[in-house]
């Protein structure tokens, strides 16, 4: 399996119905697709939308009906649209009950670093730190490394997007949940031990007795 | 409220005027203003935005002919001039996080000094804030923000300018037509009064100042 697609599906589990969701551009992206059958989530899009669908057909698109990254989308049955004031409260004010972004880092306290190479990559934070601080639980859908490097780092060394530690980081290769500073491997990816993953793993890791590997 | 002319409503905005523009990625952005504002050259313009689009769209297209001094917006990733202008210090962009400026622009229109939020507690955004504890918790005091013009697209206008918008494209339009000394409107569509029904109007006419005619 990609890895894209065993990271979306594992974090579509932690979907419960009624859930308000906002998913970040890239992999979380994905995880709509493996919502699990006959479950009913509301997808925000911080343009002002809630109740997100797919992408609509060859000439049915409608020149104001579009996602966070500007794409032509669909509106489902129930959906609502509202001005930007809104979407944020929605955001900071403890109504999204869980968002799923992407990462450049993710430290052992559960610090997240998602927005900027300062000098590099710098195309600003959009609604990040919004919603990193505010939403009620936030998980990181990320590769475990780029180029090599472990994403999964002691300290960030990039510029953080929130003080306020993500709860829970899904890689191909790991779950990992943060509490109290510490990250804990709560499982591994198909086919992967725990020393593979530790050995992929910059981070120092808390091991528990029952490491299950992710079931999809 | 007053009927104006394309040309005549950008003749109004001098050089380094400050511009609130609707838009999220060019979606409710006044595309015909924005084209109309690069026709007639109008420059070292300050805009407050969600973003600067892309290259060929909406706020973009200033980015491009360079007419913009300073741009306050919240991201700039699907715009690579706009990153290059302020690599090179030829554009200053101040990075505002999307939640905390909406909560500045919807401060300065409504009368308040400006917001209190956790976003950006303990980031490169809190360099220079001040910090307030409320409750025992931190916030980030972020101030209000105002500007000499408000460029709103609305999907429907009546004569009098009362406003309603489109789906996704609402975003920053209600918001900034709160906020400027001077509000212009570009409308999809002009109907006369009683038309749209009073629960559908989103902006009240009164903070309409002009409305582009049609062509």
């Amino acid at each position: 399996m990609e890895p894209h697609t065993i990271i979306a599906r594992r974090i579509a589990k932690e979907l419960s119905p009624g859930m308000l969701v906002n998913l970040g551009i890239g992999i979380p992206t994905r995880v709509a697709n493996f919502v699990p059958a006959g479950m009913h989530v509301f997808f925000q899009s911080e343009n002002g939308l809630i109740g997100t669908g797919s992408i609509p057909e060859e000439g049915m698109a409608h020149p104001a009906l579009t996602d966070a990254a500007g794409h032509p989308v669909m509106a489902l049955p129930g959906a609502s649209t509202f001005d930007s004031a809104i979407s944020f409260g929605l955001i900071r004010g403890g109504h999204l009950d869980l968002t799923v972004l992407g990462a450049l880092q993710v430290d052992q306290s559960g610090r997240l670093a998602n927005w900027t190479i300062p000098n590099k990559m710098v195309p600003g934070m959009g609604g990040a730190m919004d919603l990193v601080s505010g939403a009620k639980r936030v998980i990181v859908a990320t590769q475990h490394a780029a180029k090599g490097a472990s994403k999964i780092v002691k300290k960030c060394t990039l510029p953080i997007t929130s003080t306020r530690p993500v709860d829970l980081v899904v890689t191909e290769l790991a779950v990992i949940a943060f509490r109290d500073d510490r990250a804990i491997l709560l499982e591994t990816g198909p086919g992967i031990s725990v020393a593979q993953v530790v050995a992929a793993t910059d981070a120092e890791l808390v091991m528990p007795n029952n490491i299950p590997e992710m079931s999809l | 409220m007053q009927t104006i002319s394309l040309d005549q409503s950008v003749r109004m905005i001098p050089n380094g005027a400050s511009l609130m523009i609707g838009g999220f990625l060019g979606v409710g952005t006044p595309e015909r203003i924005i084209d109309e504002i690069v026709r007639q050259n109008k420059h070292d313009l300050t805009i407050i935005a969600n973003d600067t689009a892309t290259l060929d769209k909406g706020i973009g297209k200033l980015v491009r002919a360079k007419l913009l001094r300073k741009a306050i917006v919240s991201h700039i990733g699907l715009n690579a001039e706009t990153q290059r202008q302020m690599m090179a210090g030829e554009l200053e962009v101040e990075l505002v996080p999307q939640g905390t400026l909406i909560e500045r622009i919807r401060a300065g229109g409504y009368g308040l000094g400006g917001v209190l939020t956790q976003t950006g507690i303990g980031t490169s955004v809190e360099a220079g804030k001040q910090r307030v504890e409320v409750g025992g918790k931190p916030y980030l005091l972020e101030v209000a923000l105002r500007a000499d013009f408000a460029l709103v697209q609305a999907f429907i206008a009546d004569y009098l300018g009362n406003l309603g918008y489109a789906l996704t494209g609402r975003n920053f339009n209600p918001v900034i037509a709160m906020a400027a000394e001077t509000v212009i409107v570009s409308a999809d569509n002009i109907v006369p009064v009683g038309v749209m029904s009073p629960d559908h109007v989103v902006t009240p006419a009164p903070i309409v100042d002009y409305l582009v005619a049609n062509a």
